[in-house]
């Protein structure tokens, strides 16, 4: 089990440990600074953690045996001369980074690899402990890609990767919005994945597309990895064949609305989420923070409130800051409203263990 | 040789002392600096070398209008201010 949390934040990392049986902040890095994510490499034990410095732009740091070192960001190659492309605005679309949203490892088998997901929509794989990054031009000039939107902030967002545990050349990412994509040749080619979700947002005709989904999180089961879970705009679906074909979760209460979502890496059938009211109203039902978990891959769902706020709580848990162990045991999660709570027994109880810190971006187990 | 001058801001991330650096074009003399200080680019000038979105210059008290390509008129006694703009803020 792990004892050791970082915590991403608007205004700084924080290291969380687990001391005599409590959970207390250990560390503070970047401080005053926007880390939108991290990555512990469990392959090596490095650290990774994005920085978007605003005027600046954004960064990438890499622990060391004693501190930090900034590395290279993912960087977008030229835009053609004479060639120009417009985002959902009808404005130039930029190719730069404009924010690092997911940091994933590679397989076991190729160790130093690291895949990065950014904002406005490209991904990035590097094979040297993120030294140097190579965009993955098969998703970026893929002619579906032009169909991407949006979804909360004003570019699309490449914001899950999937490395497939059994074969590291198969990956599969998320966009909001934009649906699921699959490679099997480690990003040489990309197909769409996600028939069965539904978009109740878009005109009726798109409603079935999948390239029309705004995902809000992807998750695959490391034991299972035929079971995927996701946490989408329009509510919760789980896929039983790698993603091919989803169905939709219905009737959960008190909502199907959120973020995150995470799988028990051995047990397909159990994951958990954290509901809010719905799209257009993001707080949780009735000022309740809940956790929501199924042990039966989505026939039923158990409400979790021991040791959350009940009253007037308006925290909103955003999609990388749900995690869980490896042991699968723990979890942790972290809001908008600075609040970080832990839970040793798979969210029957939980155990806050602050609620001044800045916005949360990001919670990840070491 | 025109002088550049960035922000106070910067430094706490990457070093960019007061420099003179030849060039007829802020985009010359940017270049000649970034090249004793490659670390300092990307702070700067987005991935595609243009001005980052927040950040404005100034040369000899008006403000670069070629945020693309730089190629705004730099004289020999030019100076040049990098500086944020309060928009990102």
């Amino acid at each position: 089990m792990s004892d050791t949390l970082l915590i991403s934040t608007r205004k700084g990392l924080f290291t969380v440990s687990r001391k005599a049986g409590q959970w207390e902040i250990t560390g503070a890095d970047f401080l005053g600074d926007n880390v939108s994510i991290t990555l512990i490499d469990r392959r090596d034990g490095r650290h990774y953690a994005a920085l978007d410095h605003g005027h600046f732009g954004v960064k990438l740091h890499r622990s060391t045996a004693t501190g930090w070192e900034e590395i290279a960001a993912p960087t977008y190659p030229p835009k053609p001369d004479g060639y120009e492309e417009y985002d959902m605005w009808s404005r130039p679309l930029n190719w730069s980074t404009a924010r690092i949203w997911a940091l994933e490892a590679g397989g076991p088998d190729e160790p130093g690899v690291i895949w990065s997901g950014t904002l406005p929509g490209g991904l990035f794989r590097s094979t040297d402990r993120g030294q140097s990054w190579e965009m993955i031009r098969a998703l970026w000039d893929h002619p579906k890609r032009k169909q991407w939107m949006g979804g909360g902030a004003d570019l699309p967002g490449l914001h899950s990767i999937c490395v497939d545990p059994r074969n590291s050349r198969r990956v599969w990412i998320a966009v909001s919005t934009g649906g699921i994509w699959f490679t099997e040749d480690a990003g040489a080619s990309w197909a769409q994945r996600g028939e069965g979700m539904r978009a109740e947002h878009v005109p009726p005709e798109l409603t079935h597309d999948p390239i029309a989904q705004d995902v809000h999180c992807l998750a695959q089961c490391r034991a299972a990895p035929y079971r995927m879970w996701v946490q989408h705009h329009n509510g919760i679906f789980v896929s039983s064949d790698e993603g091919k074909t989803f169905s939709e979760i219905n009737g959960v209460e008190p909502s199907t609305f959120g973020f995150p979502v995470v799988v028990h890496p051995r047990e397909p059938d159990t994951a958990w989420f954290v509901p809010e009211i719905k799209d257009e109203k993001r707080i949780p039902p009735d000022g309740k923070l809940i956790v929501t978990r199924t042990r039966d891959g989505g026939k039923s769902f158990d409400i979790l409130t021991k040791g959350l706020p009940q009253s007037h709580a308006y925290d909103v848990v955003y999609r990388h800051a749900l995690a869980l162990d490896e042991a699968g045991d723990r979890l942790a999660f972290g809001s908008t409203t600075g609040g970080l709570w832990v839970s040793e027994d798979q969210g029957d109880s939980w155990a806050c263990v602050t609620h001044t810190l800045p916005p949360i971006y990001s919670a990840r187990f070491a | 040789m025109a002088r550049i001058v960035f922000t106070a801001n910067i430094q706490r991330h990457v070093a960019c002392p007061e420099a003179e650096a030849a060039g007829r074009t802020v985009r010359e003399v940017l270049e000649n600096v970034f090249a004793e200080n490659p670390q300092a680019r990307g702070y700067v000038l987005d991935d595609q070398a243009a001005l980052r979105k927040h950040m404005a210059i100034f040369v000899d008290g008006q403000i670069v209008r070629d945020r693309a390509r730089l190629t705004d008129a730099v004289s020999e006694t030019s100076r040049i201010y990098v500086i944020q703009a309060l928009s990102g803020g």
